[in-house]
């Protein structure tokens, strides 16, 4: 029978350098909430896991000198929602990591989890990417950074390469009037894998026009994928406005039909979801200074 | 790989055991340990009724492996009462008749001390959202809730 | 047997005391059947066919016994190919061969999940990889799992030695539809001519699972001098008995079953799919085998409930009486016959008084897992086609809905179709308090809509053991054979009590064995209550009369002037003597001088059980641009006889309401080209959370029935079936539309707003 090899490695180097040198299917885990359930089905069959959870700083939020927030890998959503200054300078973000699953999956569930899990579906990606989001890689060539959209390739796959894991995110501090918000459609009210995500940050100026604005979606093509801002830049999101951005999201859906959603339905929800998850943003942006 | 030894602490006592690197920690609980009450109704994260506290956060043991349990501090539905004394979740889940068959009750008992832990006043919709998690085919939910309020108040010394 | 009329009389029956397996089951003590262990145990799986229908060409199992660990292997070869056999033991009609097949295919695997081998090991890891080694060589077969395309001609047939019954001359082409059944009263042709107004739809419901939330789990122990055991989670020990007894010839005083607490059943678990294969490994093994089924193999290899083709037609005079009422309705048996289409053809007009009644059924079967009863097996169904169209009738002749069922409501008196007349029942009782309730006329909001809906079910009574014993101490132990699957041993304890005079904490309920107490058959059908609640009373009513005359004796006088009053026997009057009262407990320290020990164990065979009336009042909003419900208020009223303990009365129907939303809403069976089940787990299968719903409030009305001698009628079943129509109604108010189809969900709901919309558009 294959056997399964577990380590915890206590630093970083260490870390890389396991990985780096595992010969057979390997994983590295964080909150282990979706890999747990893949051992379980057989989807993935892995020789070795690599846990991360005991390198310092791998739990764990901070916010930085310039306001900006630096989020270890594996910290759970619990803790997420749980960090006010967090949850007050991006409550999309904090929202989409604390819908994952149930109160006992966001006890354990990563960002990097849900990143590199790689499903089209995750809800903390659409928003992690809206609001610019950054990880920290490390390999055996030392560390990079690279943009939070740049990781996932395709359903189940990313750009990392062997030897490489993500340590922490990384969100840009808040200036002026900027917020996110995140919605996701699910047929219950709660559990259910999202059907439709969006996620929206903008930035208005003094008299409330929008002068920026990232628009993502999930769950609605193999990858997360980008709504065109300028459907609303330069508005105060009015009607016209509204309606151009329900447009351009229904445009850039290429989803599938499963037993989650049509294709139908799901390019339809998409341009509700974009609308309401905008004005959530504009809502939130116009109340800060 | 051979078994690994776990040390870890369990509704308070220190537990050792050898776990292999593939079994999750409800395995272990349920199978080496001895301690049956938390229950597997799906292996799979999706209906709480393995739920344990880990550290003070409420998890499902299905979604742990074993071998992550060491040096952590564990909370069983078995740990939730104090000897004899039943803990107020405990008590007016059966006073308000919150539980029929009892397969999904450890689990909720154990969401619900994990909830009330942390926010002592919740609203009937935190209360809802909160357990979202925990699935029960026989109630329909309101009676727990119910029980769910009550012993919230009965802990605020309301 | 004397009724017990009056409710002021009682003392403990109608209060609220908590359950006596309540601590052990909030402190995790309870011993469900995937906690039992057995000395010595191994674990067994089971291997399962990944096609839907296919003929097994070979099973080779070499590599698997060659695996270190391994200890048996089983096939169809390892157990008793048995003939056709008609019985009626669990909740329905049962043929043991069809039984014995759907435990393990011999020949052909009918559905994806059917068992065809299964394996027992030292560890469960090994059991898991021997299941992988058994190599089953398979010729796939055309499938057909949609009950229209199964009934239609050149469909794949599962057995060639099936020809509907039910139809005459008896056809000689093998057919997928096991029966045809038809009920008629009066005459539809000439009701429909008379109508002012008729009412005709079409519905489609998909399959949908009981999903308790404890998967099947069992531990058996096949003894060398075949005395078994098993202990196993199950709505009836005795059924459990019974069926492997049968599937594997032997006799049934050399199983002894012990009940394990069950988490959930609703009908699923009135069956065994475990059980006969864990006592042929250990047969074969000679040890104890223990098997736990994953949440997957709970979806695709237990019955789940059909899914359905309803058309109904009704047909009504302006004043609102109406005239006919007719149906066809096409129900999935699964892989064998047994659907519950009969309920389904009794039940979707038992709530109205009508002269003209035709409604004809087929019992279709096709390549997924056998139907199993689930809660009011088939009246849910049926009932949701009829109860929308009675709201669709309500509107057009612009009557209020409610006022509808009344002008035809079913009383003392009234026929049925299925030939019963009803004696006293309570459904006009429960009309009135839901028009009554302020829920009724509660004001709603924009994308708002409220729904009424009905249901009926018959009850069963059937056979049940009870029995009393006084301890030496004068405390109780209170004997029954029903497993307990929502709080019935606190019922039974509270009967007992009342009758005996004694406090409720001085009497234990238990259930043994099923070598330690008589035949009791299965917690289903709401039967408990009733009928293993009668034998407990009238064991408690014999030891009364026992303990008179050992009072009688005791105060040396006639049995005849001794009587029983709040637990202690007194003399009937002043001319019997002045002796001081003397309780159960003095008389109890007396047994041995007076005639030993004092108990009673009474079976019956309960008459009488009386049919449930509901009806729900559901809100609902609907989200027009994503087509999300939410269910904003929900009541449920309904007449229970008489609320023993009415905190599980209400939890019976919080429950079933629930289950039915689910089903209303989100539940349903998702099948690939292949004819495999996409969603079987709790992720995709969605069941309700606690977030979905509302409070529930569960309105109970007392109708009672004086055949039990408490006034019992069964209460678990009526529940789920109003609610889906209910729904259904909610947003036929809020978006103005009628849903076909179940479940409800948002794409359905968003593709017809959309789809209301477009004529609109095109203006």
């Amino acid at each position: 029978m294959p056997s399964l090899n577990y380590v915890a490695p206590t630093t970083v180097s260490d870390a890389v350098k396991i990985l780096a040198a595992a010969s057979g299917p390997t994983r590295v885990m964080s909150g282990g909430t979706d890999l747990l359930v893949q051992l379980r089905t057989g989807r993935l069959k892995p020789e070795l896991i690599i846990d991360t959870k005991k390198i310092p700083g791998i739990i764990g939020i901070t916010q930085n000198a310039d306001g900006g927030f630096t989020i270890g890998a594996a910290t759970s959503g619990a803790l997420l929602g749980e960090h006010k200054a967090l949850a007050a300078a991006y409550p999309g973000v904090v929202e989409a990591a604390c819908l994952i699953g149930s109160t006992q999956v966001q006890g354990r569930a990563s960002l990097a989890g849900n990143l590199c899990n790689a499903s089209p579906a995750a809800d903390s990606v659409p928003a992690v990417v809206a609001a610019g989001g950054t990880v920290t890689i490390a390999g055996p060539g030392g560390t990079r950074t690279a943009a939070v959209e740049s990781v996932v390739t395709g359903p189940g796959r990313t750009s990392l390469a062997k030897g490489e894991f993500i340590t922490a995110f990384h969100l840009p501090p808040i200036v002026g009037k900027t917020a996110d918000a995140y919605l996701r459609f699910i047929p219950r009210t709660e559990m259910d894998i999202a059907v439709v995500g969006c996620g929206v940050s903008v930035t208005l100026d003094a008299s409330g026009t929008i002068t920026a604005a990232k628009i993502s979606l999930g769950a609605v093509a193999p990858t997360q994928v980008s709504v065109d801002a300028s459907t609303i830049i330069g508005s105060k999101l009015d009607d016209a406005a509204l309606a151009r951005l329900d447009a351009a999201a229904q445009a850039v859906c290429n989803p599938i039909d499963d037993k989650r959603g049509t294709i139908e339905f799901r390019t339809k929800v998409a341009g509700v979801l974009a609308r309401r998850a905008a004005a959530i943003a504009v809502a939130r942006a116009g109340g800060r200074k | 790989m051979s078994k690994i030894h776990v040390s870890t602490t369990i509704n308070g006592e220190p537990a050792e055991f050898l776990a292999s690197p593939e079994e999750s920690l409800l395995d272990a609980l349920r199978n080496t340990l001895n301690l049956t009450g938390s229950k597997e109704g799906c292996g799979s994260g999706d209906c709480g009724s393995c739920s344990v506290i880990v550290d003070g956060r409420l998890v499902c043991a299905c979604l742990m492996l074993a071998v992550e349990a060491g040096g952590h501090s564990i909370t069983t539905i078995e740990g939730i009462a104090t000897g004899d004394k039943l803990h107020p979740v405990q008590q007016k889940f059966l006073e308000h008749a919150a539980l029929q068959c009892g397969f999904c009750t450890p689990g909720f008992i154990v969401a619900t001390k994990a909830l009330l832990d942390r926010h002592p006043d919740p609203t009937e919709t935190e209360i809802r959202y909160w357990l979202a998690g925990n699935l029960c085919r026989c109630t329909g939910y309101d009676k727990i809730v119910r029980a769910v309020q009550d012993a919230a108040a009965e802990m605020r010394g309301s | 047997m004397t009724f017990i009329g009056n409710k002021s009389d009682l003392r403990v029956v109608g209060t609220r005391p908590v359950r006596p397996d309540g601590v052990e089951k909030v402190t995790g003590r309870a011993v469900f059947g995937a906690d039992a262990t057995m000395s010595g145990q191994i674990y067994g799986r089971v291997v399962r066919s990944p096609h839907a229908h296919a003929r097994i060409v070979s099973i080779d199992t070499s590599k698997a016994l060659a695996l270190p660990g391994v200890k048996a292997v089983i096939t169809a070869a390892d157990l008793p190919n048995i003939p056709s056999e008609e019985a009626f033991v669990g909740e329905g009609p049962m043929n043991f061969r069809d039984l014995s097949l759907n435990v393990m295919a011999r020949g052909k695997v009918l559905y994806e999940g059917h068992a065809v081998a299964a394996v027992a090991a030292m560890t469960d890891a090994v059991a898991a990889a021997a299941v992988d080694l058994i190599v089953v060589t398979y010729e796939v077969l055309p499938h057909v799992i949609d009950v229209e395309e199964a009934m239609a001609p050149g469909a794949p047939i599962l057995h060639d030695d099936l020809f509907t019954a039910g139809v005459s001359p008896k056809p000689t082409t093998a057919s997928n539809v096991a029966k045809q059944a038809r009920f008629t009263i009066g005459d539809v042709e000439a009701g429909f001519k008379a109508a002012d107004v008729i009412v005709e739809q079409r519905y489609t419901t998909a399959p949908v699972h009981q999903a308790y939330i404890e998967p099947h789990a069992v531990v058996a122990a096949w003894g060398a001098d075949q005395q078994c055991t098993v202990i196993a989670s199950s709505q009836g020990h005795f059924m459990i008995r019974a069926y492997c007894a049968k599937l594997l010839g032997i006799d049934i005083s050399n199983i002894r079953v012990v009940p394990a607490e069950i988490g959930g059943g609703f009908g699923g678990k009135t069956v065994v799919y475990l059980e006969p294969l864990a006592l042929a490994l250990s047969k074969k093994a000679g040890r104890p085998v223990k098997m736990i089924m994953t949440r997957e193999e709970v979806f695709r290899a237990t019955g789940p409930t059909s899914g359905a083709v309803i058309e109904v037609k009704i047909g009504a005079t302006n004043d609102g009486k109406i005239t006919a009422a007719q149906a066809v309705m096409k129900y999935q048996a699964g892989a064998f016959p047994g659907s519950p289409v009969n309920p389904g053809l009794m039940c979707a007009f038992a709530m109205y008084d009508l002269a003209n009644v035709d409604v004809l059924g087929y019992d279709v079967v096709s390549n997924r897992p056998k139907v199993a009863a689930y809660r009011a097996p088939g009246a849910p169904i049926s009932s949701f086609a009829a109860e929308s169209a009675i709201d669709d009738l309500a509107r057009k002749l612009n009557m209020d809905p409610i006022d509808l069922r009344m002008k035809n409501a079913a009383k003392q008196g009234s026929k049925t179709v299925y030939g019963v007349t009803h004696g006293v029942i309570g459904f006009e009782e429960v009309l009135a308090a839901a028009k009554s309730h302020p829920h009724w006329t509660a004001p709603l909001g924009k994308n708002q809509g409220r729904g009424v809906a009905t249901g009926f079910w018959f009850n069963i009574g059937g056979e049940s053991t009870g029995a009393v014993f006084i301890n030496e101490d004068g405390t109780v132990n209170v004997v029954s054979g029903s497993p307990d699957i929502g709080g019935s041993r606190a019922s039974m304890a509270m009967m007992a009590a009342e009758v005996l005079g004694v406090p409720y904490e001085k009497c234990r309920a238990v259930i043994p064995d099923t070598s330690s107490v008589g035949f009791t058959h299965v917690t289903g059908g709401s039967r408990v209550t009733y009928a293993t609640g009668m034998a407990v009373t009238q064991a408690a009513q014999a030891v009364v009369e026992d303990l008179k005359k050992r009072a009688a004796m005791i105060w040396d006088i006639s049995p005849e002037a001794v009587e029983w009053k709040d637990g202690q026997a007194v003399p009937a009057g002043a001319n019997a003597g002045g002796f001081d009262p003397l309780p159960l407990a003095a008389i109890a320290l007396k047994a041995a001088k007076t005639g030993g020990p004092i108990g009673s164990e009474i079976s019956v065979n309960a008459q009488g059980a009386g049919p449930g009336f509901g009806a729900h009042i559901c809100d609902i909003e609907i989200d027009p641009e994503t087509g999300h419900a939410t269910i904003l208020r929900y009541t449920a009223v309904q007449d229970v006889g008489r609320a023993i303990h009415p905190a599980y009365v209400e939890g019976q129907i919080q429950g079933g309401a629930v289950q039915g939303i689910g089903w209303a809403l989100n539940e349903e069976y998702v099948y690939n080209k292949k004819g495999l089940m996409d969603n079987a787990g709790f992720l995709d299968y969605r069941i309700p959370v606690a977030s979905d719903m509302p409070m529930i409030e569960a309105v109970l009305v007392e109708v009672p029935n004086t055949r039990h001698p408490f006034g019992v009628r069964g209460v678990g079943e009526v529940p789920i079936v109003p609610p889906m129509a209910a729904v259904g109604n909610a947003i036929r108010g809020a978006i103005g539309i009628r849903m076909e189809h179940l479940p409800m969900s948002p794409p359905r709901i968003r593709a017809a707003v959309d789809g209301a919309k477009m004529p609109k558009a095109a203006e």
